[in-house]
């Protein structure tokens, strides 16, 4: 069973950790998309230690509260947390992107290493994470079900459909996290087209909504699933303030950083800055 | 051998390599001139489809959609009801996969102008890995009345595709690449939409090829020869109209038949070949792609090589076929 806790230095201590992990990852294979996978890293961070039950010696736990990476194309991120958490070692993270690998482009379903569902298509998560929550419902279990989704991903049609799905069916075992960096792959989202206002739109759609001010402060992450937890009769949504390329100054709200992977030199930066000797 | 046994619009040796998704964004700039009436679409992917050289040049024909593919097909429906002459481009899994109903409701059936060219098909994508390596584009839209599937070989085709389906009213796909493609023709070439071209003329086999296997076919003629083993090479661009007077011709003339694709054998290039000489010219024939299977992450032009798709592959199947005669 996985030891969760609340040590606020501890708890940035693993995420510095998850970011230096997949940069080394995404360096290593030179492909791959930096900028929102690090903008969701302290939010996978407080959902797998301090937040979710489960347990990584015991992956297909029927009981476990399921992560779904709806926004797939950081699966850096969930990998280097899964690796982190002990579903594989650390090492494997040499072999993103590679063939066959177990760590491909975007997560493929393999529940012995944590990966609850296939993403990386946006639009799909939120409706696999429904499918699952109303499962639990069905089977009277009292598993809790984690949907990461992006802001870019909130373009797409079908994610409204789930929304809709998850508020009728009130599922308030569902807690729906939005990773709002406010840049989508071609550049800032309010040139591209504008989905704000995120929070109200949930609230329209039968959500109870918290907006993270700050998305990657640990402490509110911490609360905003406490309350998630505490809420009943409906689907609950975090709406994560971030920053895209968060922890790496030259990364951080960059656009052009989006599907492209660390040279060595900017590694380089980025680990001084993360405070880890190359 | 007097007469050469290629066609004098191929280039003997490969030429350079480009993207051809490139020369697609810079012929869409180019057509923009002259023709006021084109719209750009596209699916938050404009630096990858190359959809943005045109979006530099002509900001209020350019209409960035977000990650919302299918609100991007059935807007261009209406771009093409309202008279325009719509372009609509993202990775080739989402314009086919993801819109495949709004493409087949909205511009198919009501046989509507749009021109749906989209980019990063098949396994060349590389690195993304399975979910973003459309497999199954041609057999989609394939299937769906009115619509014509082209797939370039080259930027020298590629272009002259473009120009060609701008001045074609009428539903089309067409299939790009994330990598860069080796030239084979030269400046004599003329794409005819509907038309097959023979790049080499052989009597022993007969290999049909799309795409980036156009210039492994070629490779594999090389091989072959240096067997003594005399290979048809054709490429199949259009594989909707298919052209079946030549591939009909082409097997009459050889006495077996190899089909090359980066798509699932099943319902492509492949299929398409095997349906037509099923009924016209009953012939055996092997299928080179993707046999019935999801792609991996990994470099894309060695994952050619890792699923089979190459030269080598192509000319071991040739004599394979030719020793079970
Ligand atoms: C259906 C679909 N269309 C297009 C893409 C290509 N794509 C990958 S990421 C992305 C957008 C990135 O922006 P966002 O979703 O906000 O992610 P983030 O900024 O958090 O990285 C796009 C268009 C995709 N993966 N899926």
């Amino acid at each position: 069973m996985m030891e969760l806790t609340t040590d606020i230095e501890a708890l940035k201590d693993r995420a510095r950790n998850i970011r230096i992990d997949l940069l080394k990852a995404l360096n290593n294979c030179k492909s791959g998309h930096t900028g929102g996978s690090l903008s969701s890293v302290d939010i996978l961070t407080v959902i797998y230690f301090s937040v979710m039950r489960y347990d990584p010696a015991n992956p297909s736990w029927q009981d476990r509260d399921r992560f779904i990476m709806s926004k797939g194309h950081g699966a850096p991120a969930l990998y280097a947390t899964l690796a982190l958490a002990g579903y594989f070692p650390r090492e494997e993270l040499n072999n993103l992107r590679k063939p066959a690998s177990i760590l491909q482009g975007h997560p493929e379903y393999d529940v012995s290493i944590g990966i609850e569902a296939t993403t990386g298509s946006l639009g799909h998560g939120l409706s696999a994470s429904n499918g699952i929550a109303l499962a639990g419902k069905l089977d009277k279990k009292d598993y809790r079900v984690y949907a990461l989704l992006s802001d870019g991903e909130l373009q797409e049609g079908a994610t409204w459909e789930a929304i809709t799905t998850s508020s009728y069916r009130k599922l308030d075992n569902l807690c729906a996290i939005v990773d709002r960096n406010r840049f989508q792959n071609d550049g800032a989202m309010d040139k591209i087209k504008d989905i704000s206002p995120v929070a109200d739109k949930f609230v329209a759609f039968g959500w109870e909504v918290e907006e993270l001010e700050d998305g990657h402060d640990i402490q509110s992450l911490i609360n905003a699933f406490d309350r998630a937890k505490s809420t009943k009769g409906k689907p609950f949504a975090i709406i994560a303030n971030t920053i895209k390329g968060k922890g790496v100054s030259i990364f951080e709200n960059k656009g052009h950083y989006h599907g492209v992977a660390p040279s060595d030199e900017e590694l380089k930066i980025a680990l001084k800055e993360l405070g880890e000797a190359a | 051998m007097s007469k050469s046994a290629y066609s004098d619009y191929v280039l003997e040796e490969p030429g350079e390599s480009i993207y051809i998704r490139e020369v697609y964004g810079k012929t869409l700039v180019d057509l923009g001139k002259s023709y006021s009436d084109i719209v750009v679409l596209d699916a938050d992917l404009t630096v990858s489809t190359k959809t943005n050289l045109f979006g530099k040049e002509y900001p209020e024909r350019f209409f960035t959609m977000g990650v919302s593919e299918q609100d991007m097909m059935a807007t261009a429906a209406g771009f093409a009801l309202a008279g325009k002459r719509p372009f609509a481009s993202t990775f080739a899994i989402f314009a086919t996969g993801r819109a495949w109903e709004h493409v087949r409701q909205s511009i198919a059936f009501p046989k509507l102008n749009v021109k749906i060219v989209a980019t990063h098909a098949g396994v060349t994508v590389g690195e993304d890995g399975a979910t973003h390596q459309a497999l199954e584009d041609i057999c989609l839209m394939r299937v769906l009345p009115n619509m014509r599937v082209i797939v370039p070989a080259d930027a020298i085709e590629t272009e002259q595709v473009i120009r060609t389906i701008t001045d074609n009213d009428g539903p089309v796909y067409v299939r790009l690449a994330r990598a860069k493609f080796p030239t084979i023709y030269n400046s004599k070439y003329k794409f005819e939409l509907g038309k097959a071209s023979i790049l080499r003329h052989g009597s022993d086999v007969g290999i049909f090829a799309a795409g980036i296997m156009v210039s492994e076919a070629l490779q594999a003629a090389k091989l072959l020869e240096e067997q003594g083993i005399d290979a048809s090479v054709v490429n199949l661009s259009t594989i909707k109209p298919i052209d079946v007077e030549t591939i009909v011709s082409v097997a009459e003339k050889t006495k077996a038949v190899i089909t090359a694709e980066d798509h699932n054998i099943i319902g492509g290039l492949g299929g398409a070949v095997s349906e037509v000489l099923s009924e016209h010219c009953p012939t055996r024939l092997k299928r080179i792609g993707m046999k019935d299977r999801f792609g991996t992450s990994g470099n894309g032009m060695k994952l050619l090589e890792y699923f089979g798709l190459k030269a080598n592959n192509i000319a071991e199947a040739a004599i394979e076929m030719l020793n079970s005669k």
